[in-house]
């Protein structure tokens, strides 16, 4: 009986291991696996000349390191802007009640209602007048304003869960409201948003649609791959996507002891 | 000085009316029990003392001062949290630090009280351990612990041995006692458990609905209860009510002559258990006996005497059969005399 069950759990894990990682893999077969193993069938599973001369020669082509960097600003942007006004946001709808609460929650919800579609000629009628148009800065206050909902939401369900008590007695011991969120609520809910902030991270750098309509030049990563990758090699398009998959990978990968840290249990 | 002036507090949760025009002054170093069921109001009491919940009328003073809008850090209280709010991300010798750390005491002060305060609640062994792996009753002990650390001039204690065995809170409350009556503070503590708050207590404060019903050394409380809810609610086992009539100035039960309170009308006679002298002959009230309990100290007797059920303290070692048929004599006074319709004691001229 213990065996088979460890024999369903283990199972479980590898199939869901393999979910993530088999593409993955396949992606970095290609992305390094040289220009032939790129066009090689059937596929072999294993490296077989590995070379870097694909990513070199991507790497190396005009525009992507700027777009790379563009990417990377947004995203931290859109990360910092988040944070600062969606946990404030989240604090509020957890712990003050005022009139309209439940409206403000839903209001929160229905800026994702809009298409971005029907707001792109606006917005860049507007950017372009502010001076915003073209720029990655641009690129992140609309990436801002997507991450934001999720945000907001996940932070209240964050301070939330922290028992009210907790606050209450740090003020009895002698705390502002300042001190106490910062001495008791923050360290509590830092686990939860900085898994908000990487989804924000996430979430900006993934986005394509905004960043291809509001940038011209300094187009971010995946607007700038977007463009080019249709008239791409194959190998190309493959060092590309991998580029686009990393950075998500090593972040996620770099918090993870937040993600999985619960107090107490595994050691900070 | 930390004397405590509660004047007319009242709080009203929408339309429920959690507190009903509480008044209560406590003195200086003083050792006050609330005592009252569940959801009579004490937790609120305290958070508004404590400043974490809005009033809805009156005011709180403390040492001479009107705190009622002043923030609850500059009140200069301690409290033990019903639920303990222990900060799980902190070990517990820096739980027990926090209100020192926040007065910016020195390291060795703080390593003194806190060594002194872990000591008295017997939780050493865990200092340098997260809350998580703590039982409830040693976390509920870090969270006194945290606030006797700070040596405040007024503590307030929600329930905080609630979580302890037997034992241990027996040897906890006569600690606590000796520690706070050394340091002089004033204490406000709430507690459901009415041998606790008797034993601990320089008054005991009974609640009832949102009010307090009675406010009285603990032996007052217990002997001359205002109304048949504090009889019944202090004191193990209940009060007894007797329903008598008086009539032309005497009660009558079987045969025994009292002398009544009031010339005439309906009465309940207020009788602890212990009040009663045991008839083998059956002579006085006739009392059948329906369960024998033998307690070690006591024999408590449950039975029925004209239909209506009292609870009688008997000698340890006698025997005592199912419906075997004793006569109880009261002592006269003892007796609580009550009003039958109001439930609230008539006046004695008899102090307590
Ligand atoms: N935040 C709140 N909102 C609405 N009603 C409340 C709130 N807090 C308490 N009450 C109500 O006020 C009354 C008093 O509650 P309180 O917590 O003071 O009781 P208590 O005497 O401490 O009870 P216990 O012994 O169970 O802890 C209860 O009827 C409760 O339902
Ligand atoms: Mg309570």
């Amino acid at each position: 009986m213990n065996a088979l069950r460890r024999t369903v759990y283990f199972t479980g894990i590898v199939a869901l291991c393999a979910w993530v990682l088999v593409p993955i893999y396949f992606i970095a077969l290609g992305a390094f696996g040289g220009r032939i193993g790129v066009f090689r069938w059937p596929k072999s599973i294993l490296p077989t000349d590995t070379s870097l001369a694909a990513m070199q020669l991507f790497l190396q082509v005009e525009g992507v390191g700027q777009a790379m960097v563009n990417s990377i600003i947004a995203a931290c942007i859109t990360m910092a802007l988040s944070i600062a006004l969606g946990a404030p946001a989240g604090y509020a709808l957890a712990r003050f009640t005022f009139p309209g609460q439940n409206a403000y929650r839903l209001l929160i919800l229905l800026t994702r209602a809009f298409p971005l579609a029907i707001l792109a000629l606006p917005l860049t009628v507007a950017f372009i007048r502010i001076g915003l148009y073209d720029t990655a800065f641009g690129v992140a206050l609309i990436h801002t304003a997507l991450a934001l909902p999720f945000a907001a939401l996940v932070s209240a369900s964050l301070f939330q869960a922290i028992p009210r008590e907790l606050e209450e007695a740090a003020w009895v011991f002698g705390c502002t409201r300042l001190q106490a969120f910062l001495k008791v609520v923050l360290p509590l809910a830092l686990p939860g948003i900085a898994a908000t902030a990487i989804f924000a991270f996430v979430i900006s750098w993934n986005e394509v649609f905004a960043a291809s309509v509001l940038t011209v030049r300094n187009r971010t990563l995946t607007a700038y791959l977007l463009t080019v990758l249709a008239e791409s090699p194959l190998h190309f398009r493959f060092a590309g996507g991998f580029l686009l998959i990393v950075p998500s990978i090593v972040f996620i990968f770099a918090v993870r002891k937040y993600l999985f840290a619960m107090w107490g249990i595994a050691n900070r | 000085m930390a004397d405590i002036k509660i004047d007319k507090i009242a709080k009203t949760f929408g339309n429920a009316r959690a507190l009903d025009e509480i008044t209560l002054d406590i003195a200086d170093g003083e050792f006050i029990a609330l005592l009252g069921p569940s959801g009579c109001g004490k937790t609120t009491l305290l958070r508004i003392i404590a400043g974490l919940e809005t009033r809805s009328a009156g005011r709180v003073i403390i040492g001479g001062r009107d705190i009622s809008d002043t923030p609850t850090r500059a009140r200069g209280l301690a409290m033990v949290f019903q639920n303990y709010a222990v900060f799980p991300h902190m070990t517990v010798y820096e739980n027990v630090a926090f209100g020192l750390r926040m007065q910016k005491a020195d390291e060795a002060r703080i390593k003194a009280q806190v060594a002194r305060a872990a000591e008295l609640l017997h939780i050493e062994p865990y200092l340098e351990r997260y809350p998580a792996k703590l039982s409830g009753g040693q976390r509920q002990r870090v969270a006194v612990a945290r606030a006797l650390a700070v040596e405040p001039p007024v503590l307030l204690m929600d329930e905080p041995l609630s979580n302890l065995d037997a034992l241990l809170r027996l040897e906890m409350r006569a600690e606590l006692k000796a520690v706070l009556r050394e340091a002089g503070t004033t204490t406000i503590y709430v507690t459901h458990d009415q041998t606790e708050a008797m034993g601990l207590a320089d008054r005991i404060a009974v609640m009832h609905g949102g009010r307090i019903v009675q406010i009285d050394k603990p032996t007052a409380v217990y002997s001359r209860p205002k109304t048949t809810f504090v009889g019944g609610f202090v004191g193990s086992p209940p009060m007894n009510f007797l329903p008598v009539t008086a009539a032309s100035g005497a009660i009558d039960l079987d045969g025994l002559s009292l002398a009544a309170p009031r010339p005439e009308g309906n009465l309940l006679a207020g009788i602890r258990a212990e009040d009663f002298a045991l008839s083998h002959s059956g002579e006085g009230l006739a009392f059948d006996v329906m369960v024998a309990e033998p307690l070690g100290s006591h024999t408590l007797l449950t039975g029925r005497s004209h239909g209506q059920m009292l609870r009688v303290v008997a000698p340890p070692n006698g025997d005592y059969p199912a419906d075997t048929r004793l006569g109880l004599k009261p002592d006269p006074n003892r007796i609580v005399w009550m009003d039958a319709a109001s439930g609230e004691a008539l006046r004695q001229e008899t102090a307590a």
